[in-house]
């Protein structure tokens, strides 16, 4: 049975809206980081489904490297939450505004 | 099976590699090296950065692409290096002293200054998607860490943590766009190739293209900052170290924007129309907002982020020209940017002294009589982003308004000349506060590194210089956009 | 060839400029004065060399442009680094380093007690540098460096006193009032480089004669460009940071605010007579805001008592002459005025600064008086250039502002030659009046304060200035034929309005002159009237002689009759212009736009509330608005 590019292409959007409300309504930025995991992760769905359907490889390469990024962003993301907690001992977005106006 | 790989020449991307050696030569070093002897960092950089400018200069008038149609080997590329090392080595400069202060004078902020560097030539000179996604990332992540180098100051903390959640959450956007490109492309990533593919694509595929575009902007539009994608910037460069904003305004911007307009101009002239449309008023907004909020700042940092947000709406204004010499006016800011932009920050370093202590605008009242030099320069720059003739910033904002002109755009010129004169009210009140107001408190000395007393006299001659000669950096510029059949 | 060398010309200020700014804190004050002194001198040394070579030049040379090297480039546009020497160009390089270097010396004695001696010369050599760079500029982007610079080095020097709050002030207000001028002009200039494709003077108005007559673009051109003259001219509506601006030091008044910068946009007009030549709608404007700004800033001169306003508002109003000129196509009537003006405004504000430096500062008329006695070379200096404001013959302003009347009736309507003859008649009035009040009458000084003559230093760039506002007027010496050296020569460089009016009868002429003069004795007669007469004489001759007192009385009544209904409105309409438009509406408008912008300021940066959730929504916003307007177009 051949999936056609139009299914793999609604759930990639599906994925990828339901990641933003998450960033946007979520207090915690631990999961707010994994909503944008998610987000690109909807990307790389719509990738391999292109891939598939152009039978081009480049979609393919595409997601490892979204996925060695996405690695490299969280791994910082994770350091600043930790640095973060440090000096302020919170993990919620809405108490990080000293910097504002 | 056969694996055919393809031929390339390393000689091409010579500067890519001599800064990631360097950036990696510092962090063996800085890790093999005893503890207390890590003043070497800063000339370390300086030596690969030198080497990675003279590798340019060897590359100049090269043509075409290389490692498989993933790299533009051309002038508009080697320009852009050539901004980004000089963004960079004046960076470099300025920093010693600063981070010495807060005892961060680390391997890892020169190494991650080359590699955002190197990330922001993979933006430059990518011909892939990938390649330009890569160079987002790499120059974005390290600039992310850099953001956040004063581990224990909460600001610097909140502000590296907005940076990477929204620079995360707008790149994911972009992606996104990339992905919709692919498929409205029928399944290539080269930018060569979009614009034939697009117009063979037929109309099933046109939401993609459109989303594809919509999802372009949104992604450089934010590392640009445009309005309304602009709201980290004032934040981020309140909080980042104030090397780091130096950096992120100059590098950061100009990286952006070489990357936009390679994609807007080789991957989308078909719907320049609509681009153009949308980038009007994204110029318009951004020229607008910035100038008048940086009317009310009082600390300077935060000024001059407005001040950046603005210019980057009139260099939207030269995307939005969309001719040739819209493309020659981008190039000629952007260098007049970072050398104006880097001086102004060079002196904020100067003035703020021990940990950032002096940076409300009011410490700069009486300056002119306690440091008539420091003030002189400061006055200078504060002319040059304002656009004062005879000064750089004055002939880039003539070429860009008059490239809008040209294109027939009056009344984004009419507006951005409005702006400009709107702005020349907040940035003529730090001259007026120099000169024309006593000292609120004696100051102390200023610490003159021989470093900053150098960024200082370049980015002061340089601004003068290629304001009153701009002819040669023009015909530079000139001869870097020629790979724009479409101007 | 002297001229190959014209570059010299801006760049002597400029290095002095550098110098004093430099190294001036360490430097004596004799060496910052000498320097500051000097390199104007030799400006004034090379413009007069160079004057000597163009008229040494071959008949029908109407100029020479020297190319120092080109400074924007963009495809077949072109803009350089280049002078236009020309005889406009000679003119105004003549009086703007000449007029300088006299003030220069001035200021050595009169700036002699400041602490920010060094400042003041640097900025005043900028100054210099900057006007030079305006007058000489062969393409309208140079003369765009220099109309920015003069506005810039007038802000600092309005400002130099800037511990008094009201003169960081009146700097602001020059500075807000000035950007709002530049922007016409910018404007303008955008819109030339639009239409003809460069900036270059001459290439510019070799191309707009290809124009018809009242063509819309040359219309909007000459319109723009105006608005640019308004502000830095000071006319109406924006003219009141002129009056404030006499917070700066008085020889600045006098180089900048009356001799120099302000004339730039009558000099800029007269530039571009080729493009207003074409655009009747512009000169027509140009008339009117210049007619309306001459009576009005006259009658507001009429009840100051500042002397530095005095002068402030008297310069408004002679400008308004100068663009009334230019306005009725008499343009070398206009830059004719103009060179007297310098001469003779800025003996007067030398003059009044001799007088406030001889009271320590005092700058209230009614506190002055009788200062004849102790100041006689400054009494004697102001009163040649009061008469030569007044337009007396054969004093230089009799001969400029004569030419404009006839002009005005000439070319123009009866209604400005009505105007202008009004306001010459307040003019007179007004300043004689400032001499009765100041130097004659009874002394009022504060008896602390021992007037004093100035220095030598300043008294004689006053003599000097005074011999000019007293001969420079011959060299346009109207009705026999070939006497008006000063239009032959000038003519070259001016385009003519296509309908001039033909030649008039001499006798007409003749009749016009004795009537101006006519109107300025009036005026004079007046003031003497009403300022050393009628304080005494009501009493006196009242104890003496009853009878004829009522007589006199009954004469005086019609004094009184003429005090009230014509005086005394025009006073109070003078007030009203004054308190009312001036502070109300004008700067109401102008502190309201930055306001509007202030307000805005504060408002829009609370959109940035700190909360990264709210950045990430408008980052969303961004997303919906641009893919909706792209999917909806």
């Amino acid at each position: 049975m051949v999936v056609p590019v139009s299914y793999y292409l609604a759930l990639s959007v599906a994925l990828f809206a339901l990641g933003v409300i998450g960033v946007l309504v979520r207090r915690n930025i631990l999961v707010i980081l994994m909503c944008i995991e998610m987000m690109l992760n909807a990307v790389n769905l719509a990738f391999i489904g292109f891939a598939d359907h152009f039978k081009a490889v480049d979609g393919q390469v595409f997601v490892f490297f979204v996925m060695t990024v996405a690695a490299a962003e969280v791994a910082v993301g994770l350091a600043l939450i930790v640095a973060i907690f440090r000096t302020r001992a919170t993990v919620y977005v809405d108490d990080l505004n000293i910097l504002k106006w | 099976m056969t694996l055919t790989i393809p031929s390339f020449t390393l000689s091409s991307i010579g500067p890519w590699l001599t800064l990631t050696g360097t950036a990696i030569l510092i962090l063996l070093v800085d890790a093999l090296s005893p503890k207390g002897r890590k003043a070497y960092f800063p000339q370390l950089s300086l030596l690969g950065l030198g080497i990675a400018l003279l590798q340019t200069f060897r590359l100049w008038n090269h043509t075409g692409t290389d490692f498989a149609r993933m790299v533009y080997v051309d002038n508009f590329a080697f320009f852009f290096y050539a901004v980004f090392i000089l963004g960079t080595a004046l960076t470099v400069l300025i920093s010693r002293h600063y981070l010495e202060d807060y005892g961060k004078n680390l391997g890892e902020y020169y190494a991650l200054l080359l590699f955002a560097t190197l990330g922001m030539m993979l933006l430059a000179a990518g011909a892939h998607l990938i390649m330009i996604f890569l160079g987002l990332e790499v120059m974005s992540i390290a600039v992310y860490v850099l953001a956040g180098l004063f581990r224990e100051d909460a600001k610097s903390n909140e502000a590296a943590l907005k940076y990477l959640v929204l620079g995360a959450f707008s790149s994911a956007f972009l992606l996104f766009g990339i992905a919709m490109l692919y498929g409205a492309t029928g399944g290539s990533l080269y930018l060569d190739d979009m614009a034939a593919r697009l117009a063979q694509a037929g109309a099933l595929t046109q939401p993609l293209t459109l989303l594809a575009l919509a999802l372009f902007i949104v992604g450089f539009g934010f590392k640009v900052a445009s309005v309304p994608f602009h709201m980290w910037t004032p934040d981020v460069y309140e909080g980042a170290p104030t090397s780091i904003t130096a950096f992120m305004a100059v590098g950061v911007k100009a990286a952006a924007f070489a990357a936009f307009a390679r994609v807007l101009f080789l991957a989308f002239p078909a719907l320049k129309v609509d681009w153009v449309m949308i980038l009007w008023v994204l110029a318009v907004a951004t020229m607008t907002l910035g100038n008048v909020v940086a009317i009310a700042q009082t600390n300077i940092k935060r000024m001059l982020a407005y001040s950046s947000i603005a210019h980057a709406g009139y260099l939207l204004v030269a995307l939005v020209a969309a001719n040739q010499l819209g493309a020659v006016s981008l190039l000629y800011y952007l260098l007049a940017y970072t050398l104006m932009n880097l001086g102004a920050f060079g002196v904020v370093i100067l003035v703020g002294r021990k940990k950032d202590s002096y940076l409300s605008i009011y410490d700069y009242s009486g300056l002119g009589f306690q440091h008539p030099a420091l003030a002189a320069a400061m006055a200078l720059f504060m002319f040059a982003l304002a656009g004062i003739p005879p000064t750089a910033g004055f002939v880039g904002k003539f070429y860009i308004f008059s490239a809008a002109v040209q294109a027939g755009y009056i009344w984004l010129a009419i507006i951005g000349v409005m702006n400009s004169l709107v702005s020349v009210f907040y940035y003529l009140r730090i001259t007026v506060l120099m000169y024309m107001k006593p000292p609120e408190a004696e100051l102390g000395p200023v610490a003159f590194t021989p470093a900053l007393t150098t960024v200082l006299l370049v980015t002061a001659v340089g601004v003068l210089l290629i304001g009153i000669f701009p002819g040669f950096l023009y015909n530079l510029a000139v001869n870097s956009v020629k790979i724009f059949p479409s101007l | 060839m002297m001229m190959d060398y014209v570059w010299l010309i801006p760049l002597f200020p400029l290095v002095g400029f550098l110098i004093n700014g430099f190294c001036g804190q360490r430097l004596p004050k004799t060496i910052v004065g000498i320097i500051g002194s000097g390199v104007i001198g030799l400006s004034f040394l090379v413009t007069v060399k160079i004057f000597l070579e163009f008229l040494s030049l071959p008949a029908g040379t109407k100029a020479v442009e020297k190319v120092v090297f080109t400074w924007i480039t963009s495809g077949t546009f072109q803009a350089q680094a280049a002078f236009l020497i020309d005889p406009l160009s000679l003119v105004m390089l003549g009086v703007v380093t000449g007029v300088s270097f006299l003030i220069h010396i001035y200021s050595v004695g009169y700036m002699h007690d400041e602490p920010g001696f060094y400042r003041y010369f640097s900025y005043l050599n900028l100054f210099v540098f900057a006007m030079l760079l305006l007058v000489s500029a062969n393409n309208f982007l140079l003369m765009f460096v220099g109309w920015e610079g003069v506005g810039l080095c007038s802000y600092l020097l309005i400002g130099f006193w800037y511990e008094k709050k009201s003169a960081s002030d009146a700097a602001k207000k020059a500075f807000v009032v000035n950007r709002i001028g530049d922007f016409g002009f910018l404007l303008g200039i955008f819109l030339i480089f639009w239409t003809f494709g460069t900036v270059n003077l001459r290439e510019v108005f070799a191309l707009a004669a290809k124009y018809p007559v009242g063509s819309g673009v040359i219309t909007a051109i000459t319109l723009l460009l105006f608005v640019g003259a308004i502000g830095k001219s000071a006319q109406i509506p924006l003219y009141t940071w002129l009056p404030d601006a006499m917070e700066g030091p008085t020889p600045v008044s006098a180089l900048i605010h009356a001799a120099t910068m302000v004339t730039a946009g009558v000099y800029m007009v007269a530039r571009c007579s080729a493009l207003y030549s074409l655009a009747p709608l512009s000169l027509t404007v140009v008339a009117a805001v210049g007619a309306l700004t001459a009576i009005f800033a006259a009658t507001i001169g009429m009840c100051q008592f500042d002397i530095k306003r005095v002068l402030a508002y008297s310069t408004v109003s002679q400008l308004g002459y100068m663009f009334l000129a230019c306005g009725v196509g008499a343009y070398i009537s206009g830059i004719f005025h103009l060179m007297t003006h310098a001469f003779f405004k800025a003996l007067l504000f030398l003059g009044s600064g001799s007088v406030i430096h001889g009271l320590h500062g005092e700058q209230d008329m009614r506190k002055m008086g009788h200062l004849k006695k102790y100041m006689p070379i400054t009494y004697w200096t102001f009163l040649l250039a009061t008469l030569a404001i007044a337009g007396i013959f054969p004093f230089a302003g009799f001969f400029s502002k004569d030419e404009i009347l006839f002009h005005s009736l000439v070319d123009g309507k009866f209604i400005y030659w009505l105007i202008a003859t009004t306001a010459a008649f307040i003019t007179a009035f007004y300043m004689f009046r400032a001499v009765f009040m100041t130097f004659l009458g009874e002394s009022r000084v504060d008896p602390q304060v021992h007037p004093h003559e100035s220095p030598p230093v300043m008294t004689v760039p006053l003599m000097i200035l005074a011999v000019l506002s007293v001969v420079g007027g011959l060299v346009g010496f109207p009705i026999i034929e070939g006497a008006h050296v000063f239009r032959e020569f000038l003519s070259p460089a001016i385009t003519p309005v296509a309908h001039a009016g033909g030649h008039q009868a001499v006798s007409f002429e003749v009749f016009m002159m004795i009537f101006s003069m006519a109107v300025a004795a009036i005026g004079i007669y007046t003031a003497y009237k009403f300022y050393i007469l009628k304080p005494d004489l009501p009493t006196a001759i009242a104890n003496r002689f009853p009878v004829i007192y009522d007589y006199i009385y009954n004469k005086y009544f019609v004094d009184e009759l003429y005090d009230a209904t014509i005086v005394e409105p025009i006073k109070a309409g003078s007030d009203f212009l004054w308190h009312g438009v001036d502070d109300k509406v004008v700067d109401g408008a102008v502190n309201g736009s930055a306001g509007v912008i202030t307000w805005l300021s504060a408002h829009l940066r609370k959109l940035e509330t700190g909360f990264v959730q709210n950045y990430a929504l408008a980052i969303l916003v961004g997303v919906v608005l641009i893919t909706g307007y792209l999917i909806g177009r």
